[in-house]
């Protein structure tokens, strides 16, 4: 459509309506380069070709995998002033692992939960840890009546202590709801995120009855003398901004033959870790011998995590 | 919209190239269009330019600073933007409204007014897909969720049969009104088969949007107030409440401003709709209310928690209240014989159902899926000014768009606006 406008009679002109436009049109591209500068930012800092075209950790052949570990170790080392080993710990063949917590003797003291801090890298300021503890009322399983802020010395009377982490289902709805599969279940049993996948959509995180995913709301920060330096790929290596994290069984150490940092921790031998496939192993033992509860089995989860009672 | 130049004439024999120069010709000149107009038109968009610069700005502050600017938590874990994604596909939903009657019952009025529906949808679901994007922890990474670029985790993800519906729903409907639009200003016959197999699956389509968009929640046998058979029923409703509501007004916007003459017909078939549609979401919201709460037990907890709030945590409370006032409010007033002579009445009533269904959508439907959580943690949610702005920035943007796409498709409509021979 040719303007047909007295303004644009004269040829070759330029009109003050298009002067306006032109100089209104410079100032707001402008204002909204300003406002997209801490994106540029970020990007610039946060971001970095390789990390863009990487592809998901199980297409990753082992020479890319070496180099992606060894450019997380060199950003530990950056971006934290800690040196670092990232390895990569794959599952072992006739291996599902089991855990099972006896109720009669937990006491609450939360030592698993800072022990899961400490060993997992969380971030220091958001007290992160995959273990939550409930404080529940003698003579109900209700987790309404739960309380998880509990305070002061423990055991109190009348209540028992219910810690609640990943379940590591069978049938895991996390997993299911993954839009990109950034999360899988593993031959062991173990639920794992590919912390470098995920799009932090946070779906996983509403379909978890157990409250056992979290997410990094911000860049996790730690001391750099307080960092773990024993890391894993799907593990306890520092997770970025941004991404879903979950209990993956402490499978830096337990596909090493190790226990579980949580396990290690607890004072009263509540916890008992194993091999399922296992028949001479302490979690079956627990599992064929005692009377054992699941929790919220009737969502149908077949989870690997059981709790008994003495 | 580029499919539609792809096409060949039925009518004209002219080549697949001579109609590709000529739909590049009609987007030029649709952009040429919307960089004039009057005062009033571009006090309006540089207004909603502002409202997007804020949004703009305090996203790119977002992604710099990390999710924890939101108000969201690991108890509550999706807030303002997602709950605006879910009402928004209901609202690119409910333009179908619009196409059933004009397609399928052959309404003559609502067949010159029912692309108004149509980029209602292209608008609505752009901004679905900004608040997908908004709510990301790593935008960086949304090709991941592209097949064959990513890892496409079909069929299990119902968000990955969302990113179909959605984007398929996006395609549709801009081919259909690019390839209407394109053929009206040039002054030719559209071609039945270019388009009619479209809207017939279209309407398909919409209903499958928001049926896909319920079953993402409904789906989750962890969340007790979602895990109901009555979410996506309830979705369709509230969705044919909106659509009908918005449309009315920018309907009678457009015979105001943008030299509409048809319309009338339209806008009582629309409230003739709401009439049933406003009632219809009503009962299903009694009827859940009634079941949780008589049933009682932890299945009530949200519903309790949401009218009466719990041990002094009430954030929910006067949303809730407001959002049931206001929809009651707006169904009584469509009862009144005045609202089809007094169009204030019915304006007042469309937007008491469009703010009620809002409020139900999001604070009502999203949120409380949160409270309590999953282990009965009572962790209350509120949002921040960032997330605001991010919010109001994408529904200016999408009110710019849809601006922009009637500023070029009323004139094509109403026959002002035609190619020089």
């Amino acid at each position: 459509m040719k303007p047909v406008c007295a303004c644009h009679a004269k040829p070759g002109a330029i009109s003050r309506r298009t002067a306006l436009k032109g100089a209104g049109a410079m100032l707001g591209a402008a204002a909204f380069a300003k406002a997209l500068a801490p994106l540029a930012n970020w990007a610039r800092e946060e971001l970095t070709v390789e990390e863009f075209v990487q592809k998901h950790y199980r297409e990753l052949d082992a020479e890319g995998l070496k180099q992606v570990l060894a450019r997380h170790e060199r950003s530990a080392l950056e971006d934290y002033g800690a040196e670092v080993t990232i390895g990569d710990h794959r599952p072992r063949e006739g291996v599902v692992f089991g855990y099972a917590l006896n109720l009669g003797v937990c006491i609450g003291c939360r030592k698993c939960v800072e022990a899961c801090h400490r060993e997992n890298n969380h971030d220091r300021p958001g007290r992160g840890s995959y273990i939550r503890v409930l404080e529940m009322e003698k003579g109900s399983m209700d987790l309404e009546k739960g309380n998880a802020r509990y305070e002061g010395l423990v055991p109190r009377e009348g209540r028992f202590y219910l810690p609640v982490q990943c379940h590591q289902c069978e049938h895991p709805p996390c997993v299911d709801v993954c839009p990109v599969e950034a999360t899988w279940r593993e031959d062991d049993g173990i639920v794992v995120v590919d912390y470098d996948w995920c799009i932090g959509c946070r779906y996983c995180e509403a379909a978890c009855p157990y409250h056992a995913r979290k997410f990094n709301w911000r860049k996790p920060a730690i001391p750099k003398d307080e960092i773990n330096p024993d890391q894993s790929y799907l593990g306890n290596r520092i997770r970025p901004a941004g991404v879903i994290e979950k209990c993956h069984f402490c499978l830096h150490r337990t596909r090493e033959g190790r226990l579980p940092a949580c396990l290690e921790a607890c004072p009263t031998g509540a916890r008992v870790f194993g091999n399922l496939l296992d028949p001479s192993s302490a979690v079956r033992k627990v599992i064929d011998h005692r009377r054992v509860y699941v929790l919220k089995e009737e969502l149908g989860l077949k989870p690997n995590f059981f709790y008994f009672f003495d | 919209m580029n499919e539609a130049a792809a096409s060949p004439n039925p009518e004209a024999p002219r080549g697949v190239r001579s109609h590709a120069r000529g739909y590049l010709g009609f987007l030029r000149m649709a952009a040429g269009r919307v960089t004039r107009g009057s005062p009033g038109f571009w006090i309006w968009t540089v207004g909603l330019l502002v409202v997007v610069w804020f949004g703009v700005d305090a996203w790119a502050k977002q992604v710099e600073q990390g999710m924890g600017v939101t108000g969201m938590t690991d108890h509550v874990s999706w807030g303002l933007y997602i709950a605006n994604f879910t009402f928004l596909v209901g609202l690119a939903a409910g333009g179908v409204m619009m196409v059933i009657p004009a397609y399928l019952y052959r309404d003559k009025d609502l067949h010159e007014t029912v692309i108004l529906g149509e980029l209602l949808a292209i608008a609505a679901i752009v901004m679905c897909l900004l608040f997908v994007v908004v709510d990301l922890g790593r935008p960086d990474r949304a090709l991941h969720l592209v097949p064959w670029i990513g890892e496409f985790h079909f069929p299990s993800s119902l968000m990955s049969w969302d990113v179909i519906a959605l984007n398929g729903y996006l395609l549709l409907n801009a081919h259909v009104c690019g390839y209407l639009l394109y053929k009206r200003y040039r002054g030719e016959t559209p071609g039945r088969g270019w388009y009619l197999p479209l809207v017939v699956v279209g309407i398909a389509w919409a209903i499958s949007i928001h049926t896909v968009t319920a079953f993402i929640y409904c789906g989750l046998g962890g969340r007790p107030f979602w895990n109901t058979a009555l979410m996506a029923p309830r979705f369709l409703t509230s969705a044919f409440v909106a659509g009908p509501a918005f449309i009315i007004l920018i309907l009678q916007i457009a015979r105001r401003f943008g030299g509409l003459t048809h319309g009338e017909g339209s806008i009582r078939t629309l409230t003739g709709i709401l009439r049933v549609t406003i009632w219809i979401n009503l009962v299903m919201l009694g009827s859940e209310v009634f079941t949780a709460l008589y049933t009682g037990g932890s299945h009530a907890a949200t519903t309790h928690y949401l009218y009466f709030g719990h041990d002094g945590k009430e954030a929910l409370v006067p949303w809730m209240w407001t959002s049931l006032g206001a929809m009651l409010l707006g169904a009584l007033i469509l009862f009144l014989p005045r609202v089809d002579r007094r169009r204030g009445w019915l304006d007042l009533a469309c937007v008491l159902v469009f703010g009620g269904v809002w409020i139900e959508k999001g604070m009502g439907l999203i949120v409380p899926g949160f409270v309590p959580s999953a282990l009965h943690e009572w962790v209350e949610y509120v949002p921040t000014p960032a997330e605001w702005k991010i919010t109001w920035g994408i529904w200016a943007g999408g009110l710019l768009l849809y601006t922009l796409m009637l500023k070029v498709a009323l004139p094509v409509m109403t026959g002002q606006l035609r190619q020089k021979p």
